[in-house]
Order: C-alpha cells, then sequence, then structure tokens
C-alpha cells in the first residue's frame, strides 16, 4: 500500500510528511516529524496528553487520523513558546509548580491556552469543565486549576 | 492493518459510490471518536475509510423552510454549541450532545456518529427523538427519511441499508412556550456512560402541557421513545399525579442491562425519578420562552 503524501501547516509552518491511511496524527507527530512534546497516555481519547488544535479546535490527536491533517492547520505544544520565551502559562506552571512528572503537562498547556482563547475570564468550575479531559496521576489538580486561572488574571490584567 | 485506504470526497454521492463499492469493508468516518478507539483496539479492521467532514451538507447547521433546523450529521458539539440560536430553541438536543466525553472529544464528535455507533446510552439520540427529528438517510438507491427513533435497532446496529450513509437530522419548527431537556444518571460527573439517559421535550399554555414527547436511554437494547410517558403528561398542569403516571410509564418501558454501573431494579426506578427531574427543567424553560 502506497504511503499518502499529506500538506498540512504545523505551529504556522507549512509541512509535509508521508503517512500510512490508518496511522494517527499523533503517531506521525511523534514518529515521523519528531515531535515528541505531544504524549500518548491512552490512546483512546481519555486521557489528553495528546491534546493538540486542528483549525484552533481542541482535540485528541490520538483520535485524529494524521491523513485528516491535508489541508488544516495543527498546533501542538512545541508551538507554544515563542523561541527562547515561556508562554505565559508555561511560566506559570513552573512558578507554581503545576506539574510533577509533567506527562499530561504539554496536553493540559494547549488545553488551556484553547480556554483562555475562547474565555478568556473563566470560572474556576468552568476551567475545571474544560479540562475534564486532561487526566493528572500526580498533581491533585488544584494547583493545575490555579494556575490557569492565576495567568488568565495576569493575561486579563496586561490586557488593560 | 495493512491493506486499508483513506478517502474524502466532496460530494455525497463520491462518498455514498465509495462506501457502496467497499461492500461491507468500508467504513463511514466522521468524528473518529468511536471509530478510531474500534480500530486500535482491533475491534473494527475496514478496508476503507470513508471521511464525509468534507461534504458540504454533512457539516452544514441550516433554517428549513419551514423554520426548523437542519443539522448536518458530522457537525461536531462543539460546533453546534457555537450557533447563534439552536441552543436557545433546542437546550436539551444540545445538552445531550455536549456531555459527549472531554472538550477534546466534543470538538469532534458528532449526533450522527453517536446515533450510527449505536450505542443504547448513546447521550444525544433521547433529545433528538424527543425533538421528533427525522433522519435523512442516502445510498445506492436513492433518499429516505425515517424518524430517528427507528434508525436503531440494537446494540451496534442500526437500520441503515448497506451502503447508506446518514446525511442529516431535521427537527420541526417550535411552536411557542416549547422547550427541552436531557439529564442523565452517571457515577462521576463528566465523562462516564449513561446509567439512565431521559429527554423530555414540551409545549406548555400557561401551566397546561399541550404537547409532549418523552426519550429513554440507557435501559433498552436502543433508546426509546416512551409514548405512555408523553400521554400521562399531555393535557395536563404537570401536577404531581401526572408526573406519577409518566414516571410509572417510564419505568415499565424499561428492560435494562443489569451490570457494575447499574442494576435492573436500579435502571428501572431511575428512569421514573430522572422523568420528574427533566420534566420540570424542561417545563421551566417552555414557561421562559
Ligand atoms: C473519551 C470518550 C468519551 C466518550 N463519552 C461519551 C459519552 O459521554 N456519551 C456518549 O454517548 N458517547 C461517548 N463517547 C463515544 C463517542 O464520542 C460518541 O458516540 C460520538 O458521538 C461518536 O461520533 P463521531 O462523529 O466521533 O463518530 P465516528 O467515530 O466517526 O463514527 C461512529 C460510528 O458511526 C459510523 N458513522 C459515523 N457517521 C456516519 C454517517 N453519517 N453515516 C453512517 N455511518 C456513520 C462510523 O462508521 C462508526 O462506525 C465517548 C468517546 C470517547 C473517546
Ligand atoms: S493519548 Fe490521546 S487522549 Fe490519551
Ligand atoms: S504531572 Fe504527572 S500526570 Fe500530571
Amino acid at each position: 500500500m502506497a504511503k499518502m503524501h499529506i500538506t498540512t501547516t504545523i505551529n504556522g509552518e507549512p509541512t509535509e510528511f508521508l503517512c500510512e491511511p490508518y496511522e494517527t496524527m499523533l503517531d506521525v507527530l511523534r514518529d515521523n516529524l519528531g515531535m515528541t512534546g505531544s504524549k500518548e497516555g491512552c490512546g483512546s481519547g481519555d486521557c489528553g496528553a495528546c491534546s493538540v488544535t486542528l483549525d484552533d479546535r481542541l482535540v485528541c490527536s490520538c483520535l485524529m487520523l494524521a491523513a485528516e491533517a491535508e489541508g488544516h492547520e495543527i498546533r501542538t505544544i512545541e508551538g507554544m513558546s515563542e523561541g527562547e520565551a515561556l508562554h505565559p502559562l508555561q511560566q506559570k506552571f513552573l512558578e507554581t509548580a503545576a506539574l510533577q512528572c509533567g506527562i499530561c503537562t504539554p496536553g493540559v498547556l494547549v488545553a488551556a491556552d484553547a480556554l483562555l482563547k475562547k474565555n478568556p475570564n473563566p470560572s474556576e468550575t468552568e476551567v475545571r469543565y474544560w479540562l475534564a479531559g486532561n487526566l493528572c496521576r500526580c498533581t491533585g489538580y488544584d494547583k493545575i486549576v490555579r494556575a490557569v486561572l492565576e495567568t488568565a488574571a495576569d493575561l486579563r490584567g496586561a490586557a488593560e | 492493518m495493512t491493506d486499508i485506504q483513506y478517502v474524502a470526497p466532496s460530494t455525497l454521492d463520491e462518498a455514498v459510490g465509495a462506501y457502496a463499492a467497499a461492500k461491507g469493508a468500508a467504513r463511514i468516518l466522521a468524528g473518529g471518536t468511536d471509530l478510531l478507539v474500534q480500530m486500535r483496539a482491533g475491534m473494527v479492521k475496514p478496508g476503507l475509510i470513508v471521511d464525509i467532514k468534507k461534504v458540504a451538507e454533512l457539516s452544514a447547521i441550516e433554517k428549513t423552510p419551514e423554520g426548523g433546523f437542519r443539522i448536518g450529521a458530522a457537525v461536531s458539539g462543539a460546533v453546534l454549541e457555537e450557533h447563534p440560536t439552536f441552543g436557545k430553541v433546542w437546550p436539551g438536543v444540545l445538552e445531550g450532545l455536549n456531555l459527549i466525553g472531554s472538550t477534546q472529544v466534543q470538538g469532534r464528535a458528532s449526533a450522527g456518529g453517536n446515533l450510527c455507533n449505536g450505542s443504547p446510552a448513546a447521550d444525544s439520540i433521547p433529545g433528538l427523538v424527543a425533538a421528533g427529528a427525522i433522519a435523512t438517510v442516502q445510498g445506492p438507491n436513492g433518499r429516505r427519511n425515517i424518524p430517528v427513533e427507528q434508525v436503531p435497532t440494537g446494540p451496534g446496529k442500526t437500520s441503515l441499508a448497506p451502503g447508506e450513509i446518514l446525511v442529516s437530522f431535521t427537527l420541526p419548527p417550535r411552536p411557542a412556550h416549547s422547550s427541552d431537556a436531557y439529564l442523565r444518571m452517571i457515577p462521576r460527573t463528566e465523562m462516564d456512560i449513561a446509567v439512565v439517559g431521559c429527554a423530555v421535550s414540551l409545549t406548555m399554555d400557561g401551566d397546561t402541557c399541550t404537547a409532549a414527547r418523552v426519550s429513554l436511554g440507557a435501559v433498552a437494547p436502543t433508546v426509546l421513545l416512551v409514548e405512555d410517558a408523553a400521554k400521562a403528561l399531555v393535557l395536563t398542569k404537570l401536577d404531581d399525579a401526572s408526573l406519577d403516571k409518566a414516571a410509572a410509564a417510564c419505568s415499565a418501558a424499561c428492560n435494562p442491562i443489569d451490570d457494575k454501573r447499574g442494576t435492573i431494579a436500579y435502571r428501572t426506578k431511575v428512569a421514573g425519578v430522572l422523568l420528574k427531574r427533566t420534566t420540570a427543567i424542561a417545563a421551566e424553560r417552555a414557561k421562559g420562552g
């Protein structure tokens, strides 16, 4: 079976890759493109460690075929910082120790960023529901939720 | 998984053609939140995957000339939620679809996939059944329209013929003072499978209920339309005696499984309890609107 040739945009860069029709976006990101920031925690949509955005919509890359990226725009954790300058969410997670082992962190950050773009002033309940599909075995979630709320407040303050 | 092909046709005719030609070896791909999980688990091994999201009709949300809504089968919950008016007219349909999975899953999961996957616990289906939604289906022999409740025929099974693709759901125009609601009972508050789901759609005239449809999920091999429950509500003021009667009709309609999430006795009882709670929410919304 011939591989498929896919033309897409990843983190703003025009990107081409070859994939098998059954390969997931997560497989291709990690194994073909060397972007190992997105993690595979479950491969079945439960853990959110593989979170990316597809045309700015938050999705699990393990539940998306790589072939579906054709003509669309993917954003991953690798596109979050501006070079060495961390994104405010990344900075806040470091400062407030909102991570331990870090396996869930890329997915949580991508998901939280998507939330703040849609809703710059979420309530704690809204943050918890939005992140319900991002499982963390270490932190107990509290520090994650607080880091997201604090970043949101900082960003609102900066925008004024 | 070696001999597998992926196509993403831009017209429905091409999609039906490719799907029908593969004679059962093909699978339709909408959001993939069931299909990819099943492929990974080795439960399905399609020879051809037909991605339907590039077909405009399957991704559209439109007003019908009669004043109802037509929702493409592949529209995701996240997209429907962003529609400016749909959720005001059909809050119950929307809340059913948006209970599916996490934010990530909602970004992809469609009502069409939820229906065609054939789970008795599919969260978006009771709302569509209560709404009186009509499913439009297209296959090699043309198009047909069937009530949504006639699509599922058992766990994982539908009445779609080989080669048929679900195209859209058509929801009827809404009289004034109509609304709906969906509630499910689950052990957690998110990311779980319904033990019982209940949708109620009502039209009110003052305090009197003038029209009702009731649907239950997860209590039988398919989602159920419970006509006896609706009859018990119509032309009443939704007083306790009428609600008791409707709740009893819901419990009587149950033919559930017994498993670790809920026993038969529990599911049967909860069906009645949810009927009362869901009716109260739908009535409140209908009086407001
Ligand atoms: C983490 C997680 C949580 C979940 N939680 C819930 C939940 O709470 N409640 C719930 O009900 N479900 C849940 N699901 C299941 C799933 O998300 C839903 O059933 C969803 O609606 C499926 O839609 P889809 O577009 O992703 O379907 P797909 O996976 O694309 O398709 C599902 C099936 O239907 C067929 N199909 C799809 N569209 C058509 C069509 N137009 N015509 C003919 N056949 C078609 C496919 O071939 C496939 O067999 C969950 C799944 C995951 C991964
Ligand atoms: S790896 Fe995708 S959700 Fe867990
Ligand atoms: S920090 Fe370890 S899983 Fe979240």
